[in-house]
């Protein structure tokens, strides 16, 4: 048996994972408008990009222009990202639904800071949780992913990347302050070691190609702009030519494929992590840097006696609703630490429909939640 | 061989057989202007698979459907954006941006003025006919003071936007405006801007008869083209003219002609040799 290569390990700030995530995916065009404290992707790529074959970096005038880049350079066939905080993603959201209605696959990293407006720059928070679900106009899905150290960073932009091609859709990775602007040691993965996905391109001669039409998956195949393929790509309601329609039974084609090719992959979509919940009582759900505070907390917590256990969240949206519910069957409290006014506690709530007390830790001052904090909720029970 | 007319040009590059009838107004000067830049892209034999057309909102927005090249109908201010993401990615496309005056001026003046400076290699199609059309007719930076709209009852107080100065000092590589009167001149400058490197950009002048004229003082679209063809002098005219006859008077033609390298040729050549460096490096 051939030994496993080594992996590269390096010492690295969560921004700086984000990157080394993204080039591993395939990333080959970042668009973007710098802000704290998501700056250092923007600049890391600013210095990677350009020395790669085929890369490209553009720092554009603002936020809308960089979604509105981003998309553009999607359409021609590259992987695209872009990384903002919460007022730069405010200003991304109409296009993010266009990229939504376009069908076209993005990554958009939102490191969260305290708001509303400019709020708390640079401070923790995780405020922008419900802005991620549904910031821009209409009913639409979304995919929002989250990371809670270094690595994770890393691992979930490579995932972001797979799902933004695989689904056809923008993918949010949402990420606090405080994994942002941890520095850890990580490893590097090997390549054959991870997945990488890419979108499906049409097989069939150009004049057969239906830009939006029905597929096994949902998911129609999509060619770079200029390879031969000439349609029509609009954010009005389209048919399956892309061309703009107004016809009831047209509309509803639409808007069920773009739900349902997103519905139906939820056992792929819906990541967690499960710590000590096969037997726990009392389960705290958290995400992101307070899913680590939660990590320590849940220890104590059994160590003291009581069945704790933590659900961790990778996916935020969908809701992990099947990982929630297995856990209800045992569990008599569900703890919610966030740093919000109860963002993700309200999905919490919305799936646990009174089947345990649902117990909620808030903070909002621009400071992390401690596992101390949360100790004391679970050993309330 | 019988000559080809203009017509049989056009009908090649229409999707005939998909969304006709269009959604323009008798007498709007918009299919004029769409007329001018497909004959322009067959003069220039440019395929139409290398052709991108970025279209923004209103009524100039929905042009792209009908013309059979890869078309992106983009939000509303914002296709100048998409353009530079297009063109950057692929430097080989032809990437022509089609926007109305409240689309390049109002919402998007922050992407053209930004686009004009980068030099990204796009060509701008401003379609102006000085109003709102599709949302119903309120005033745009281009309504002239003065004149009436659905949200200036009382008169436009606001001075009407120069696109040409505008684009002038915001670093463009070409800009040049005609109107949908003069029409052999409109499609040679907007050949010129699709074959020149960098940013250029074309304002056309298209009369919006039902929304702006019919409000003010022109009852039919006749009477807008008369308006056209008396307002409008060749800027070279317009240069010999005494100041006091130059009011009301609206320059035609070319009025930036330079041959910088766009921001595409510019980055690309820096990849190039950062790639070259790093080739000599590893030998």
């Amino acid at each position: 048996m051939p030994r496993r290569k080594k992996r590269t390990e390096i010492f690295a700030l969560g921004n700086e994972a984000v990157v080394e995530g993204a080039l591993l995916a395939g990333c080959t065009f970042y668009g973007g408008y710098p802000i704290t404290p998501s700056s250092e992707i923007m600049e890391i790529m600013a210095s990677r990009l350009p020395k790669l074959e085929n890369g490209v970096f553009i720092q554009m005038e603002d936020e809308i222009a960089s979604m509105g880049a981003v998309i553009g350079a999607s359409l021609s066939g590259r992987k695209a990202m872009t990384a903002t905080s919460g007022p730069g993603f405010s200003l991304m959201q109409e296009n993010l639904g266009y990229a939504v209605m376009a069908e076209t696959p993005m990554v958009l990293v939102n490191v969260m800071r305290g708001g509303p407006s400019t709020g708390l720059p640079t401070s923790p928070a995780q405020g922008d949780v419900q802005q991620a679900r549904w910031g821009t106009h209409g009913d639409h899905p979304i995919i929002v992913l989250s990371a809670s150290n270094v690595q994770e960073c890393l691992d979930m932009t490579i995932t972001a990347f797979n799902m933004a091609e695989k689904y056809r859709t923008p993918v949010i990775l949402l990420l606090d302050e405080v994994t942002s602007h941890t520095r850890e040691k990580i490893e590097i993965p090997n390549e054959g070691e991870f997945e990488v996905f890419s979108r499906t391109v049409p097989s069939m001669p150009p004049e057969w190609y239906k830009p939006y039409e029905e597929t096994v998956r949902g998911v129609p195949p999509m060619p770079p702009i200029g390879s031969g393929y000439r349609f029509h790509v609009t954010g009005l309601t389209h048919d399956r030519n892309g061309f703009p329609t107004q016809r009831p039974e047209e509309v509803v084609e639409l808007m069920d494929r773009i739900h349902r090719k997103i519905d139906q992959f939820f056992y792929d979509i819906q990541l967690v992590d499960e710590i000590m919940t096969d037997d726990c009582e009392v389960c705290v759900i958290a995400y992101g840097s307070v899913a680590r505070s939660a990590e320590l907390a849940v220890q104590q917590a059994r160590g003291n006696g009581v069945k704790a256990g933590l659900l961790k969240l990778k996916t935020l949206f969908p809701y992990p609703r099947r990982h929630t519910e297995k856990i209800l069957a045992h569990a008599r409290t569900l703890v919610v630490p966030e740093m919000n006014m109860g963002q993700m506690s309200r999905e919490v709530k919305r799936v646990n429909m009174g089947h345990a007390s649902v117990r909620t830790i808030n903070r909002v001052d621009g400071q992390i939640v401690t596992p101390s904090e949360i100790l004391k909720v679970i050993m309330q029970g | 061989m019988s000559k080809i007319t203009g017509n049989e040009i056009i009908h090649q590059y229409l999707r005939h057989n998909k969304k006709f009838p269009h959604v323009l107004c008798a007498g709007c000067g918009h299919g004029i202007v769409l007329g001018t830049l497909i004959r322009s892209i067959h003069s220039l034999g440019i395929p139409k698979d290398d052709v991108v057309v970025v279209a923004g909102i209103g009524c100039s927005g929905r042009l792209a459907v009908y013309v059979d090249f890869n078309t992106v109908h983009t939000t509303h201010g914002r296709a100048l954006s998409f353009a530079t993401g297009i063109k950057i990615s692929n430097p080989k496309l032809n990437v022509i941006a089609l926007m109305g005056d409240g689309d390049a001026l109002s919402i998007g003046g922050n992407h053209l003025i930004h686009a004009a400076r980068r030099n990204i290699g796009v060509t701008a199609l401003i379609l102006n006919n000085n109003i709102y059309g599709m949302t119903g007719g309120q005033s745009s930076p281009a309504t002239p003071e003065g004149s009436t709209t659905m949200t200036n009852p009382y008169g436009q107080l606001d001075s009407s936007f120069d696109t040409v100065e505008l684009a002038r000092g915001a670093g463009a590589n070409y800009v040049a405006r005609g109107t949908v009167f003069h029409v052999n001149r409109l499609e040679k400058i907007m050949t010129e801007a699709i074959g020149r490197p960098g940013f250029s950009l074309v304002e056309a002048i298209t009369p919006c008869h039902t929304q702006f004229g019919r409000k003010n003082k022109y009852k039919s679209p006749v009477d807008m083209y008369n308006w056209l063809k008396s307002t409008a002098v060749p800027l070279e005219r317009y240069n010999e003219m005494p100041e006091d006859k130059r009011r009301d008077r609206m320059p035609i033609g070319v009025f930036v002609d330079r041959d910088r390298p766009g921001f595409e040729e510019r980055y690309y050549a820096m990849q190039q040799n950062f790639l070259k460096q790093a080739a000599k490096g590893g030998k």
